[in-house]
């Protein structure tokens, strides 16, 4: 019978061994994030000394009073709250609205639109920034938070995985609601979405995260230091600041800390959408 | 008789509802798609073969663009800085994310949480992750110099401040936040290999190494394609994370196809070599892909 049980024990040197290998990746993985976190609390001077300090002698908690009063990070975070929050609610409606289009209604053009969406996937962003911003120019964008909107809101990924995840709930559901009379806009809305849950939950989060993280869209739009977000107006804060370490560190903490929580909070969903248009894309 | 062209009628009106229902499911999203996306990437290929500086409009100049980057140093420089970097970052995060999903497909504990922390640094912004890892590299005062000192290098690497070791530095960054990821879709590949695969072999007589070559390999195939392909991408098209943490220095040593394109455009504002230079970056990205496919296509088979 124990034969049965594949996998339950390595040998005891394997098992020694894979220990060994896991704390090691573990540690390789979080030191620059303890770093950072340690960093935060140590006076200026404390942060490069020799041999490393790796617990700070005296936490000095003002550093996380004194990046409020010393940059403008009050306002970076409500430009980025507020684009987070309007960018991914664009993206997950007109996401899965345009995927029940692609997946349950059948119209002449429709695959050939649909492929014009994956064929752009394989475009990287970077060769077409140049023609996107002389575009968003002529829309008159540049320079509002409406051209990040604009940028991040109708990506063809959100389209793409509501679409795998609708083909995925039979058509037959679908047709009987039809023949009780529903409109399509009412199945969209009654059916798909609330058994598409967790689909929209991961492209949420998603969507979210490369939000609040992005860097190149507000470098390349955002001009006016009033529009800027977390991660510009951090870098122009480096930049000008560069000696200033500690304090550096406190505000790469702030800015890491939400992404963080919302990640330990619904890991699950993320991993799971990243896992399958990962897998099919 | 009479029923047929009605019937054709009724099945005619239900294919223009349908079109029209399903135009407007579309239609949000797909009118931004069009404007930002579709119209930008079809313009590159025109764009390309113009000049346009920024006070002027388009004008076609045919090649010009194209036999300019053709002696343009800084351009080969930076395709040779990017192939640089793809053949080293491909292999090593290959076998780095394999090997760590590898190591959480056993039962050990903690790989629940280790899932959880190697996914940090890629949610973690390339902001914040370049100036950490500036610091840890900081020649005179930084804890990985130090411990290398320690151990008993006399003159280690100046890292991001040295020409030849800038890019390293960015390479071992790049792997450290990419593995999480790609361990993640690794280990879904390894999860669809059946078990008694490997009893098979282990009854066969075969040892771990072979069972790796024999089963695992194989296994894993269609997943490693599928992960080269967008490492692959991901390292032709690698722009932020070098832009934060070296801006393409010192000199010219950390320069990239992207941010060769970005300098053109954005602060020399040639819109028009920019586009060539684009074009470049579009072609291998796309010419990976078809390759790729081609090749995993004919081993299939």
């Amino acid at each position: 019978m124990t034969t049965l049980k594949p996998r339950r024990k390595a040998p005891g040197p394997l098992r020694i061994l894979g220990y060994v290998a896991l704390a090691v990746a573990a540690v390789a993985v979080l030191l620059p994030f303890y770093w950072m976190l340690s960093s935060s609390l140590k006076s200026n001077n404390d942060v490069f000394s020799i041999p490393i300090q790796w617990l700070p002698a005296e936490p000095v908690w003002r550093n996380y009073l004194d990046i409020w009063t010393r940059s403008d990070i009050t306002t970076w975070i409500g430009n980025t709250v507020l684009l987070s929050a309007i960018v991914t609610t664009l993206q997950v409606l007109t996401g899965s609205f345009a995927a029940y289009g692609f997946s349950k209604i059948t119209f002449p053009g429709r695959d050939v639109l649909f492929l014009a969406y994956i064929g752009t996937l394989a475009v990287p962003w970077q060769s077409y920034m140049i023609p996107q911003f002389i575009m968003m120019s002529k829309l008159q964008l540049t320079d509002t938070l409406w051209s990040i909107v604009a940028l991040q809101a109708f990506g063809a990924l959100g389209v793409f995985m509501m679409k795998q995840f609708y083909e995925s709930i039979p058509d037959e559901l679908v047709d009987a609601a039809r023949i009780d009379g529903m409109s399509e806009y009412g199945i969209w809305r009654r059916i798909m979405l609330p058994l598409s849950v967790p689909a929209l939950a991961s492209l949420t989060l998603i969507t979210l995260v490369n939000t609040w993280n992005d860097y190149l869209g507000p470098l390349l739009y955002l001009r006016s230091p009033d529009l800027w977000t977390l991660q510009i107006g951090l870098k122009s804060f480096i930049n000008e600041y560069n000696a200033e370490h500690a304090l550096i560190m406190t505000g790469s903490v702030l800015s890491v800390l939400p992404i963080v929580v919302i990640f330990l909070a619904g890991q699950r969903y993320f991993v799971e959408g990243i896992a399958t248009t990962g897998l099919k894309g | 008789m009479t029923t047929m062209p009605v019937a054709r009628r009724r099945r005619g009106r239900v294919m223009v509802r349908n079109t029209v229902v399903g135009l407007s499911f579309l239609l949000p999203n797909f009118t931004g798609f069009l404007l930002l996306t579709l119209v930008p990437v079809i313009l590159l290929f025109y764009y390309a073969f113009t000049d346009w500086s920024v006070f002027g409009g388009a004008e076609w100049s045919g090649l010009d663009n194209f036999e300019r980057m053709l002696g343009d140093s800084s351009f080969w420089t930076a395709l040779t800085n990017t192939l640089y970097y793809a053949a080293f970052h491909i292999p090593l995060t290959l076998a780095v994310s394999l090997g760590l999903a590898m190591l959480l497909n056993r039962r050990l504990r903690g790989v629940a949480f280790f899932r959880t922390v190697a996914f940090f640094p890629y949610i973690t912004s390339i902001v914040a992750i370049a100036q950490v890892w500036n610091m840890l590299f900081s020649p005179t005062y930084g804890p990985i110099n130090e411990l290398l000192r320690f151990v008993g290098v006399e003159n280690p690497p100046g890292w991001t401040t040295s020409a030849d070791a800038s890019m390293p530095a960015v390479i071992l960054v790049g792997t450290w936040r990419d593995m999480g990821y790609y361990m993640l879709l690794f280990l879904a590949g390894l999860q669809t290999i059946p078990g008694q695969l490997y009893e098979a072999a282990k009854v066969d007589g075969a040892n771990a190494w072979q069972r790796f070559r024999a089963v695992t390999l194989p296994g894993l195939r269609p997943t490693t394609f599928f992960i080269t392909v967008l490492l692959t991408i991901g390292s032709f098209k690698v722009f932020d994370l070098i832009l934060v943490m070296t801006d393409g220095g010192p000199g010219q040593s950390t320069l990239v196809l992207s941010q060769y394109i970005y300098k053109k455009g954005f602060e020399e504002n040639e819109f028009g070599y920019a586009s060539a230079v684009s074009i470049v970056l579009f072609a291998i990205c796309f010419l990976v892909t078809i390759v790729q496919f081609l090749v995993n296509k004919r081993r299939s088979e």
